[in-house]
């Protein structure tokens, strides 16, 4: 028996969502009784997977995997998992996971819950909770089959446990190549710039905002905190920020510990995004604007005026902590 | 080019949310069933596209469900598609509605599938991942452009980490998301068409791998906190000390 956890590597690194994949499969694994062992796909340092908080890392470094194409992965994943007798696997409920957890799922002909937000109740059934009906409501789902499947919600459960000390063994899984050509357009992004999905401070802001050209003090704020940026919907349209930006029904979802809405009116749509962070603040100058309701913390003023005194206060907060 | 559309069945975004006193079930009385969002407006809509510019080629729909789907099938067939197909089987989780999708496009021969990005209701974007799975076709997720190129599709992707150009042939699954085509309306010589294009109803007799034990509601929120404006910066304060989110 073992608990298997699929980690992604990205620019070189371990994703931040593979980090709490993992604390997540050792956390079910001693629940179990059993060891966690991690699956990482791409080129990395040995040294950083084994920080990683499982007892054992295969490695796998093959070219053939480089595009991560599902298809491949998946069985990939699968001969781990046979090989290893793994009971329960693990996945980021991310882009890459949500292409490779359902094809093992359907292979081994294994349940799988997609979105975990929590770790799974093992006394009695096998139950995981996830968010269904756009944050609206949570389902208690059974997991009914040998094998179970479980993609994890990003920034759900955060990292935990100490730095591990993980064995890391080359592993060459054998699979042909991906029936996929795959080119990646590699973003370049600054080193402190923080991937939206992941993140768990952002700061959002809507239509308010009056033009694109304004967005100098939403990113001075979202800087100042270590935040990521985010916007609604009709900013995106409109090509005032890029679209994988845009949050709601219609874009991502995220579970920051604190979102910051500026400008934004607060419509069903919107909230459908962003109704599973832990705190909300939000920022309009319309006292009805219908975001009130969703908030913990609220103030009526101008944002033009509001977001630089915040940025200030911000700053003055790290400088006394340091 | 044969193309399958999978169409899903959910309430309106707006609709209250509650449930039964099993906690199993939704109260659906005043539930307005709408197609999902990204299957409409993305999946079927970009489907279209392609068949205007591709002569000879079909668009099917799809739908598992049981008999009260088909206002909603209806629905989708106004906007367009030459004729649907409904799984008869209530479906319980994913694995049972892409099962029962695989299983009838097996034999079918469709060149391209899409499904929409994910369901307003379930969540969980898995869906054409698993009917790739059990098809053994390639499958790209969260496409936001889709065009035909050669025996095959080029695909682009947007992510926080870059941007993707994807090239595959057919067979394929693809799931649309934003960009990939713009909503249309209905027109009246649409919803009339509907009515006389062919609905197949064809049976199921699979089981699903996950139950739904219970559903619960988020916690009532408290009240907002309100700070006044010529006092902003007490927030950033309360945000350390009380919430402890910075
Ligand atoms: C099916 C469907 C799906 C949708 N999906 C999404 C989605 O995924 N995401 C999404 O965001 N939307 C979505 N929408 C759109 C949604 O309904 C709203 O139209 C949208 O969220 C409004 O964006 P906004 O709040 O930025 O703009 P507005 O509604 O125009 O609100 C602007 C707000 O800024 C405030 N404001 C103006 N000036 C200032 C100032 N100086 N200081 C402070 N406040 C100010 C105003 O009081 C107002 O509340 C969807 C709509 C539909 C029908
Ligand atoms: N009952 C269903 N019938 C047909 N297609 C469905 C059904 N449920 C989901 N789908 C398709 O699968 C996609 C992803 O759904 P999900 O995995 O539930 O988020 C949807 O956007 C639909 O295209």
């Amino acid at each position: 028996m073992s608990v298997l956890v699929f980690i992604e590597i990205a620019k070189g690194k371990v994703k931040k969502s593979s980090f709490e994949a993992a604390s997540y499969a050792a956390k079910v694994a001693s629940q179990l009784g059993t060891q966690a062992i991690g699956l990482a796909v791409g080129q990395v340092d040995a040294a950083e997977l084994a920080a990683i908080n499982v007892s054992k890392v295969l490695h796998v470094t093959d070219s053939k995997f480089d595009g991560y194409d599902p298809q491949t992965l998946a069985k990939a994943v699968v001969e781990a998992a046979n090989a290893n007798g793994s009971t329960v696997i693990v996945f980021s409920h991310d882009t890459t996971g949500k292409g490779v957890a359902p094809r093992v799922a359907a292979r081994l002909k294994a349940g799988l819950v997609a979105g975990a937000i929590d770790y799974p109740s093992t006394d009695g059934k096998f139950t995981v909770k996830k968010a269904v009906f756009s944050g609206k409501a949570f389902a208690n789902v059974a997991i009914n089959t040998d094998v179970k499947v479980i993609s994890l919600t990003p920034n759900s459960v955060g990292v935990t446990g100490d730095a591990g000390s993980a064995a890391v063994e080359a592993y060459a899984p054998v699979v042909e190549a991906s029936k996929l050509s795959i080119e990646n357009v590699v973003k370049a992004v600054s080193a402190d710039e923080i991937p939206l999905p992941e993140a768990d401070l952002v700061v959002s802001a809507g239509r308010g905002m009056k033009g694109p050209e304004n967005w100098g003090m939403i990113e001075d704020l979202a800087h100042a905190l270590g935040a990521a940026t985010a916007c609604s919907r009709p900013v995106a349209d409109i090509g005032w920020r890029p679209h994988h930006e845009h949050v709601g029904q219609t874009g991502v979802t995220v579970r920051p510990n604190l979102y910051i809405a500026i400008g934004i009116s607060g419509a069903i749509q919107h909230l459908a995004g962003v109704n599973g962070s832990k705190v909300m603040v939000v920022i309009n100058k319309d006292p009805e604007a219908p975001f009130f309701k969703a908030a913990d913390y609220g103030i009526i003023g101008d944002a033009f005026e509001i977001v630089p005194r915040l940025t200030e206060a911000v700053k003055k907060l790290k400088a006394s902590q340091n | 080019m044969k193309i399958l559309v999978c169409i899903s069945k959910v309430p309106d975004t707006t609709t209250k949310i509650s449930f039964d006193e099993s906690k199993t079930k939704l109260n659906t009385p005043n539930v307005q069933w709408i197609v999902n969002p990204s299957d409409e407006w993305y999946a079927l809509v970009r489907a279209l596209e392609l068949q205007e510019a591709n002569a000879g080629s079909t668009v099917t729909l799809i739908n598992v469900g049981g008999a009260d789907s088909e206002p909603v099938i209806r629905k989708a067939l106004a906007i367009g598609g030459d004729s649907a197909v409904r799984v008869d089987v209530e479906p319980t989780d994913s694995f049972q509605v892409a099962d029962a999708i695989a299983t009838y496009a097996k034999s079918e021969g469709f060149d391209l599938i899409l499904t929409g990005k994910e369901t307003i209701d379930g969540n969980s974007s898995v869906t054409g991942a698993m009917i790739a799975e059990l098809l053994d076709l390639p499958y790209i997720t969260l496409a936001n452009k889709l065009d035909v190129e050669g025996n095959g599709v080029k695909v682009e992707r947007e992510s926080e980490y870059g941007d993707q150009v994807i090239k595959a042939s057919f067979p394929l699954v693809v799931s649309a998301a934003k960009g990939v085509a713009d909503a249309r309306i209905p027109n009246m010589r649409g919803i009339m068409a509907a009515r006389s294009k062919p609905v197949t109803v064809v049976p199921y007799s699979g089981a699903a791998l996950t139950s739904v034990e219970s559903y619960t509601l988020p916690p009532e929120k408290g009240a907002v906190k309100m700070i006044a404006a010529e006092n902003a910066e007490e927030l950033i304060s309360l945000l350390h000390t009380e919430a402890k989110v910075i």
